[in-house]
């Protein structure tokens, strides 16, 4: 369920594109047929999953606060998370070198396909954001992190082929002169983002739905939520009360 | 221009307008949208920007001759990812506020398009002072854009600028908010960014008919 609701997520509602502008450079340059957009796409999916789950385990073992403590007790005092920007950049390139390689040993036609585009990739903001997110979002598992990465790199590859067929298609209507080409593709990027942010609602909306299927067991849990949030809210009544109370007095 | 001569000038002026490095060469889109909704972001990341670009150019112009061009997009990485974290230490130390808004962005300047593709198209092949220029050049003409879609994103969304309030006192109903305006919010989320920039690109280029592509 966890890993569900991860996955789209990042493939929805963060959509590394429309959500957060990473990899608008390739995003806009390879966008103008469906065909090369396909194979850039999924040359992503590819490089995501294998660096994102790679880089947790950096992160996890060598760069966080404490994270040296398998070496010995003495060392848990060391932070490296200085060192995350560099390490997880060398991780990526040398990740998509690897993976040139052994797809061009063992595939030749896949690697014909996305041969020229795994260069580029080593410098698409969606790979290192992929990673920054995960750290900065502070992942809790290797499956999650693996989950994440597939699931923007599926996020990102929607964006790609939704955008290149609209420009296939663009070319035979009229569009202002000064706007052809990127100017056109910016504006409709923005309205394709206007209209994922409707799916925000996919996972805070929709509640009541899920609550009549559910069953009594996750009913007397809810249950035990909304008591919590009920909680929750005289606290802060409460809060405020006193703080109206102390505002009183020092006002008088 | 009596320090530059005529073509350097050029390296300098060239990115501001005909050949800037977002509108034309579709180069570091990435990172100067996201934090545009504030003018002070936009301001910080640019400068950031015009350090890393600035430095990391005259680095790679004088080592241009000595990297093996196999792993040349490995040096650069890292050339720019030691300056990118010099940076990102030096914000975390004098303005952490601002460096949580920017969050993984600062980061992002690693990847960011403008870096490796100004290394690649001038600094491997000129020398350090034009490489330099070049770098200054560029990082201006980026500034330029995210200066604009900072400043039209902080005053028609947050009635703003540099977080003053410029049209009057929302709440207070003063200035302009006493003829009833309103700020318009959605000037703050994301997507706008991307319309505003794709405005940009059309009144430059319906002043300048040169720069019109095919479709």
């Amino acid at each position: 369920m966890e890993h569900l609701e991860l996955f789209f997520k990042s493939i929805f509602i963060d959509n590394m594109v429309f959500a957060t502008f990473l990899g608008m450079c390739s995003y806009l340059a390879v966008s103008k047929k469906v065909t090369t957009a396909v194979g850039l796409g999924a040359a992503v999916i590819f490089v995501l999953a294998v660096t994102v789950p790679l880089n947790w385990l950096l992160d996890q073992y060598l760069l966080q606060e404490g994270a040296l403590v398998w070496l010995g007790p003495e060392y848990a005092d060391y932070d490296l998370s200085f060192l995350s920007f560099i390490m997880f950049i060398a991780t990526i390139a040398t990740m998509v070198q690897l993976v040139e390689i052994i797809v061009e040993k063992f595939s030749p036609s896949l690697y014909n396909s996305l041969g020229i585009f795994l260069p580029l990739i080593a410098v698409n903001c969606a790979i290192l954001g992929g990673s920054l997110f995960m750290q900065s979002r502070e992942i809790p598992s290797l499956g999650l992190a693996l989950t994440y990465g597939v699931g923007s790199g599926i996020g990102w590859f929607l964006a790609i082929l939704a955008i290149a067929a609209i420009r296939e298609k663009i070319r035979y209507s009229s569009v202002p002169p000064a706007l052809r080409g990127l100017g056109i593709t910016f504006i409709i990027t923005g309205l394709m983002a206007i209209g994922f942010m409707s799916f925000g609602g996919m996972l805070t909306g929709g509640d009541e739905e899920k609550k009549e299927k559910n069953t009594e067991a996750t009913l007397s849990n809810n249950l035990e939520k909304e008591s919590k949030v009920i909680t929750i809210d005289t606290a802060k009544k409460s809060e405020h009360d006193e703080v109206a109370v102390n505002i009183k007095e020092t006002q008088n | 221009m009596g320090l530059l001569s005529k073509k350097d000038a050029k390296l300098i002026t060239d990115p501001l307008t005909d050949n800037n490095p977002i509108t034309i060469q579709v180069l570091g889109i990435c990172s100067a949208l996201a934090i545009t909704a504030e003018l002070k972001a936009s301001i910080v990341m640019s400068v950031s920007v015009l350090f890393v670009l600035g430095l990391g150019n005259v680095v790679i112009s004088l080592m241009r001759n000595i990297i093996p061009s196999k792993i040349r997009i490995i040096v650069q990485l890292i050339v720019v990812a030691t300056l990118v974290i010099i940076v990102d230490l030096v914000l975390k130390a004098f303005a952490y506020e601002l460096s949580k808004t920017l969050s993984v962005f600062v980061g992002l300047i690693i990847t960011n398009c403008i870096i490796m593709g100004r290394f690649e198209a001038f600094a491997l092949g000129n020398g350090p002072w034009k490489s330099f220029l070049d770098g200054v050049g560029n990082s201006l003409g980026y500034a330029v854009i995210l200066i604009i879609v900072g400043f039209f994103r902080e005053l028609l969304g947050s009635g703003t600028l540099l977080g003053i309030q410029v049209l009057g006192d929302p709440i207070e109903k003063t200035g302009l908010y006493a003829f009833g305006y309103e700020n318009n919010g959605f000037m703050l989320l994301s997507p706008m960014a991307l319309i505003v920039v794709g405005l940009i690109i059309w009144v430059q280029r319906s002043r300048n008919q040169a720069l019109i592509e095919e479709n």
